[in-house]
């Protein structure tokens, strides 16, 4: 006999299972997978200990991507909350300004940001704008009877509402009749109702800014990520409170410089617009209308007083870093799967040498070799399946009890446990072949001798 | 050997009146095992005609090689040189999936030490060689526990091996090694591990084997045990030294 015939290859023994993989073959199949759950069975404690690799890989795995997949999505929520069409320009203080500020004991009159020519020349210069929403945004203190809050005050035009997918609650936006008049009418965050009107409806309530009155004329939505003013934004639009009044009215009752008392004395700031949203008809230009808009500003400023917010651009951030998240937990999955599968073979060879005899025996009985391959790979792949299954079981519950418990967004995907669970069946295969072939090949007669 | 009988029926209830039929046989066969350097000769030239209805004794010292025969007839192990005839087929150049089906389909084997796989039922023990040789499985089931019932273990159907005493095992074993209808049965030393009441047993269903036409070879010690064949063989250092027709 030639070592060819005497020695199952690996490549053999797979050539045969695929042959073996017809329904002729299913009631051995199922019978092979009988004897497999009863010798694992027989072993109780040593089985658990040994998926134990596994069940831990794919419940991390699974978990892992949860968690992931569940703050990209949140994080996406947010951009996308300021408009994937648009594009946000904002005044900046630049840092020079500021260091200089400190420093000096005399009354400073500083000037910086965008303006309006900056964004006539931006909506005149670039096609594809659909429309301009520039907005004031000056903190105040806002009074009703015995009531007041700090806030941002927004003078802004009519169009803010939809092009950041701010709807109102009751009442109305204020309209264009009203711009034009410099009314002084206001729409007021969810927030600032709660804040200034506990017990009543705000509707036809007026409200006092330093000495003017305006009227209530519709209540936003909370919005739903108000903590992005604060991660994204600067400091100008930060505090979640907000009071839309028409931008005419701001410009006519506030002016354009802000006269502050600074702890190094009297500050006056000339800001003619804090922000301006643009928006952009076609998605997909939207980024080269961001570089575009970034160079004419680059070319209109001598410093940066101002920066450039592209929403969609951010979503493609938290998509990359999605899919950097995406990549580590791979990697762990694929450590703690190998040494999973390492304490399969491990186990397995055990097993294999336990059960000399019983191969002896079914050798004699006129089992093939690929017969006793068979055998013991399915109980390797019965082995890592059931680890498998267990650790998505598990991988499934971790990411609920972490939304339950700590209020993450966590998300499942249907791909994360099918991968998970099939690369541990993988494993299974893989981990089982080595010792399965060593089973097939021992020689029957000293196999049966074997005590 | 040029008295093969390709087609025969083993088990045919009518086999005492049929004539000398060769169901297997050796023609000089030799074993020699490598170890290392060291060249051992085991086997030196055997020759042995098996008749249909054959209820056969091997005996000698040991060493003599007796072992190393019954492999060889068991199909477990090749002979270094020489031909083994099991039916019509040629054993000798056979791969080990050839000699993997001939075991399951043609050869029936008891053990001294029962070997009965553990985590099965008596029937699924019995089973076994139906199952490798890929039969139906309800035909299977019954054969099996046909044959359990004909050994007298009808209700212990669905007992474990460790659930048996030794001679229910052994009686598993025979159902077991009948299950293929073989053309013959090998059993080494069955009586070996047993008390001699269950011994007794054990002898007195061979003898029922053999009335029934079923080709026994019995490897033994025991003289006792080889007054109850027919025919003994007396093997010494690797050779036939006697070869006795008793009835």
């Amino acid at each position: 006999m030639t070592d060819s015939v005497n020695h199952a290859t690996a490549a053999s023994v797979l050539q045969r299972l695929t042959v073996h993989l017809r329904p002729v073959y299913w009631t051995r199949l199922r019978k092979t997978a009988e004897v497999g759950i009863k010798s694992i069975h027989a072993h109780g404690l040593r089985s658990l200990l040994t998926v134990l690799g596994i069940v831990i890989g794919v419940a991390a795995v699974i978990s892992m991507l949860a968690v992931s997949e569940g703050a990209s999505f949140e994080a996406q929520q947010q951009f996308r909350a300021l408009g994937s069409n648009n594009i946000i320009v904002k005044s900046v203080k630049p840092a020079s300004l500021e260091a200089s500020g400190g420093s000096n004991m005399r009354p400073q009159a500083i000037s910086y940001g965008l303006t309006y020519e900056d964004i006539l020349t931006i909506q005149q210069t670039i096609p594809g704008i659909s429309n301009v929403i520039p907005s004031r945004i000056i903190k105040k203190d806002v009074r009703h009877l015995g009531r007041d809050i700090s806030t941002d005050v927004v003078g802004t035009t009519v169009d803010y509402p939809i092009s950041r997918n701010y709807s109102l609650r009751s009442g109305r936006f204020f309209s264009a009749d009203e711009m034009l008049a410099q009314r002084n009418v206001a729409v007021i965050s969810d927030e600032v109702a709660s804040a200034l009107f506990p017990m009543t409806d705000p509707l036809g309530e007026s409200i006092r800014i330093d000495g003017n009155y305006y009227n209530i004329v519709g209540v936003m939505e909370p919005e739903a990520y108000s903590n992005l003013g604060r991660s994204q934004a600067g400091s100008s639009n930060a505090a979640p409170t907000r009071i839309f009044i028409p931008l005419s009215a701001a410009r006519y009752r506030f002016g354009e410089t802000l006269v502050r008392q600074a702890t190094s004395g009297v500050e006056m700031e000339t800001v003619e617009l804090h922000e301006a949203i643009i928006q952009v008809e076609d998605q997909t230009q939207v980024e080269a209308v961001g570089q575009i808009i970034e160079q004419i500003l680059e070319r209109r400023h001598r410093r940066v007083d101002y920066a450039v917010e592209v929403p969609l651009a951010l979503i493609r951030q938290a998509e990359e870093s999605a899919l950097r998240d995406q990549i580590v937990a791979g990697a762990i999955a694929g450590i703690s799967l190998l040494v999973g599968g390492i304490g399969i073979m491990n186990i397995m060879l055990a097993s294999v040498t336990e059960r000399t005899r019983e191969i002896g025996i079914r050798r004699a009985l006129g089992a093939r070799k690929k017969d006793i391959v068979q055998q013991f790979l399915i109980e390797a792949v019965i082995l890592s399946g059931v680890g498998g299954l267990i650790g998505v079981v598990i991988g499934i519950l971790i990411p609920v009890i972490i939304s339950l418990f700590w209020g993450m967004t966590t998300i499942v995907t249907i791909t994360a446990p099918l991968l998970a669970f099939s690369i541990s069946a993988l494993i299974g295969v893989v981990f089982g072949i080595y010792p399965s072939i060593r089973a097939a090949n021992m020689d029957p007669v000293e196999a049966l001798r074997h005590a | 050997m040029d008295s093969l009988a390709p087609g025969l029926q083993p088990g045919s209830t009518t086999a005492r009146t049929v004539s000398r039929q060769t169901v297997a046989s050796v023609h000089d066969v030799t074993k020699t095992y490598f170890m290392g350097e060291l060249a051992v000769q085991v086997l030196h030239g055997i020759s042995i005609d098996f008749y249909q209805g054959d209820y056969i004794s091997i005996m000698g010292p040991s060493g003599c090689g007796k072992s190393t025969l019954m492999n060889i007839l068991g199909c477990l192990d090749q002979p270094t040189s020489g031909s083994y005839f099991l039916g019509d087929k040629d054993t000798s150049q056979m791969n080990d999936n050839e000699l993997s089906a001939i075991r399951g389909a043609r050869l029936g084997f008891i053990f001294q030490s029962y070997n009965l796989i553990p985590q099965l039922t008596v029937l699924e023990n019995i089973e076994l060689p139906l199952f490798y040789q890929g039969h139906p499985e309800q035909h299977s089931r019954r054969i099996a526990t046909e044959l359990a019932a004909r050994v007298g273990l009808g209700d212990r159907l669905h007992h474990r091996p460790f659930e048996l005493s030794g001679g229910q095992q052994q009686r598993v074993a025979i159902a077991r090694a009948l299950s293929n209808d073989p053309l013959i049965i090998l059993a080494d030393e069955p009586t070996g591990n047993l008390d001699s009441k269950s011994g007794a047993e054990i002898l007195k269903l061979f003898d029922e084997l053999h009335q029934q036409g079923k080709t026994l070879i019995m490897v033994t010690h025991s003289d006792e045990l080889a007054e109850r064949s027919q025919r003994q063989i007396r093997l010494r250092d690797g050779r036939v030294e006697s070869d006795d027709r008793l009835s």
